[in-house]
């Protein structure tokens, strides 16, 4: 039987960077625990002779060719969903972390 | 802040064994990012870009955005990953790395993780000296680079005291290799040179094989330089500090030199090292603490579900290693007998990191000894003055110019130092710059005749002497002619005119 604990979900809260309040734990908790139920009964299906893989077609090498495509956006449509802009930079709030 | 303790070098390293990992990150110069096709700022031809201007949805992680591997940035991964010894991956895979930071809009970074692209090899490196050792790398893997943030607000724009960040996402996605060694043992107090000699062999195989513009000033080759001491006899390996920010060949060596130093000191009080990032700062010399490892390090990967294996074919494999260049120590005692230079103008360049530049210089047709010369002097000269690389300085094309300038007599020394010291000011080619301020050499002898006829009539003793056979004399004419040339006159032109005016004069 799969189970999350509060402590669990505070961690994960903490690694997404949302602020969650006891009762929001509590609540979370248990809709989490019940997806991962749900999520296990995959598992009773897997039995050993089942190779455990990440994708569900059968496929390998899909490639694209090195060219540069129109897909590319204008600085206007890019910054066009920014809740804040400075130029044609995004804003963001400073957060104690640091690159990767 | 504290002030930080230090060991006298000698004395750590009689106490302690320095152990070092080095972690290399490689952008590939591919048209396009790694999932995204959209241009590639680490591409020469879109390097400068204005903020955002190459972004995809992809690269903003927008909602239905799917990403697609870049064929082109997995063979330059796999060529790089058989350039340094690796056997590569039969079957590799990309993974998700999560973390939640703005420099990636999408809470993730595509990765490798448990199937990398290549994996175990070993690449010969050479220390100034001569001597080679032979670094183990674990592991090679493809991913793509995250966004630049600018910090606003606070002191120095460093991120603490920072007030808010402005994101530039050119640079999310762009394709990056991380090559990672084992821990390196045995290189004893050699260890801070071994760790430049390291990064600045990648930097000849990335250039070899042309799949990086590789250039250190521009982020394309980047360090991270894991440093641990253990007491000497023991057998387990100390805790380590990984220090960032390592921008130059130069700082790479001084970073680990001074986390031995820095370390030592601690663990001869009975002090322990905190495991933690640690920033470089060019400015000082010295580093600080970044955050420590802690529960922020629980990335949760798992394979990327948008993404299919990758799977090499063998006989692509063979094709891309058959294409391998010539390894960079190989090429050295190559280059060496071709350009007859002596063991120590050959070393002067190797240690100068400036191989690549004379090589370059020379193939843009300067002669050995002038591309020598330019790198190894005045460039040198002017880099350590501001502390960085020669390499940043200049393009071996205009030493290259700058050298034809001289060789063809429209420039002296003394002029082309001023011309190139144009050049590193960024005032354009040699040739502009020579025009631009007018620096060229007056090989006019009707001008030059004229201003030694002037001198010649201003001091007649000297006139007397050098009639008189003393021609040593002439030393004082020349140094009147060449003031009223402001210098723009070749030296050896003019002594030559002042004997031949002197013994024509009444």
């Amino acid at each position: 039987m799969p189970e999350i604990s509060a402590e669990q979900v505070a961690h994960l809260a903490n690694l997404a960077r949302i602020a969650l309040t006891e009762e929001e734990i509590a609540h979370l908790t248990t809709e989490l625990g019940q997806i991962m139920q749900a999520v296990e009964q995959v598992n009773q299906v897997a039995t050993p002779d089942v190779p455990p893989t990440s994708h569900p077609i059968p496929m390998q090498n899909v490639f694209r060719a090195d060219v540069v495509t129109d897909d590319v956006l204008s600085p206007e449509q890019a910054l066009s969903g920014a809740p804040e802009r400075d130029g044609d930079r995004f804003v963001v709030s400073a957060i104690l972390g640091e690159e990767q | 802040m504290a002030r930080v303790e230090l060991m006298d070098y000698e004395q750590a390293l009689e106490l302690f064994e320095p152990v070092i990992g080095l972690e290399v990150h490689v952008e590939l110069n591919t048209e396009t990012k790694m999932f995204s096709p959209a241009p590639n700022p680490a591409n020469e031809k879109y390097h400068g870009a204005a903020p955002n201007t190459l972004v995809s949805p992809v690269c903003l992680g927008l909602p239905g955005s799917l990403p697609v591997v870049n064929g082109e940035a997995v063979e330059k991964s796999i060529s790089l990953g058989l350039a340094l010894g690796c056997s590569i991956a039969e079957s590799s895979r990309f993974a998700r790395k999560n973390y939640f930071y703005p420099d990636l809009a999408k809470n993730y970074q595509i990765s490798q993780y448990d199937e990398p692209i290549a994996f175990d090899g070993e690449v010969e490196v050479e220390l100034a000296d001569g001597r080679t050792f032979q670094v183990p790398i674990e592991r090679a893997h493809m991913e793509e680079d995250a966004g630049k943030l600018t910090h606003v607000g606070g002191a120095t724009g460093r991120i603490q005291g920072a007030e808010y960040s402005l994101v530039d996402y050119n640079r999310a996605g762009v394709p990056l290799v991380e090559i990672v060694t084992r821990p390196i043992f045995g290189a004893e107090g050699d260890a801070p040179e071994l760790a430049k000699a390291y990064v600045s062999t990648i930097r000849d195989i990335a250039i070899s094989l042309g799949i990086s513009e590789a250039r250190m000033e521009r982020g394309n080759l980047r360090c991270d330089a894991n440093v641990s001491l253990r007491p000497r006899g023991a057998e387990q390996l100390g805790t380590r500090t990984e220090t960032k920010n390592v921008n130059s060949f130069r700082s790479i060596e001084r970073a680990v030199r001074y986390e031995i130093q820095r370390q030592a000191a601690i663990l001869a009080k009975g002090g322990a090292i905190t495991q933690e990032t640690r920033h470089w700062h060019e400015d000082t010399g010295t580093t600080s603490p970044g955050r420590p490892k802690s529960d922020a390090d629980d990335y949760r990967y798992f394979p990327e579900p948008d993404l299919v294996p990758v799977v090499p074919s063998p006989e692509r494999v063979a094709e891309l290693r058959d294409a391998l260049p010539e390894p960079p120590a190989a090429r050295r005692r190559r280059l060496k007998a071709e350009w007859s230079f002596t063991d120590l103008e050959f070393q002067d360049v190797v240690n100068g990191g400036l191989l690549n530049e004379v090589a370059a210089t020379v193939a843009a047709g300067a002669s050995p000894a002038a591309a020598r010369k330019w790198w190894t002097g005045e460039l040198t000269r002017l880099a350590n003055a501001s502390e960085t690389d020669a390499a940043s300085l200049a393009s071996p094309e205009h030493v290259a110019e700058l050298a034809a300038l001289v060789e063809a007599g429209t420039l002296t020394d003394r002029l082309a130092r001023q011309v190139l010291e144009g050049v590193v000011a960024g005032e354009g080619s040699p040739q502009q710059i020579v025009d631009a301020r007018g620096l060229a050499v007056v090989s006019d002898d009707g001008a030059l005749i004229a201003a030694i006829d002037e001198a010649l009539a201003a001091q007649p003793d000297v006139l007397a002497k050098i009639r008189d056979g003393k021609v040593q004399a002439a030393g004082a004419v020349i140094g009147a002619v060449m003031k009223a040339m402001q210098g723009k006159a070749d030296a050896a032109r003019v002594r030559e005119l002042v004997l031949e005016r002197a013994a024509a004069a009444e």
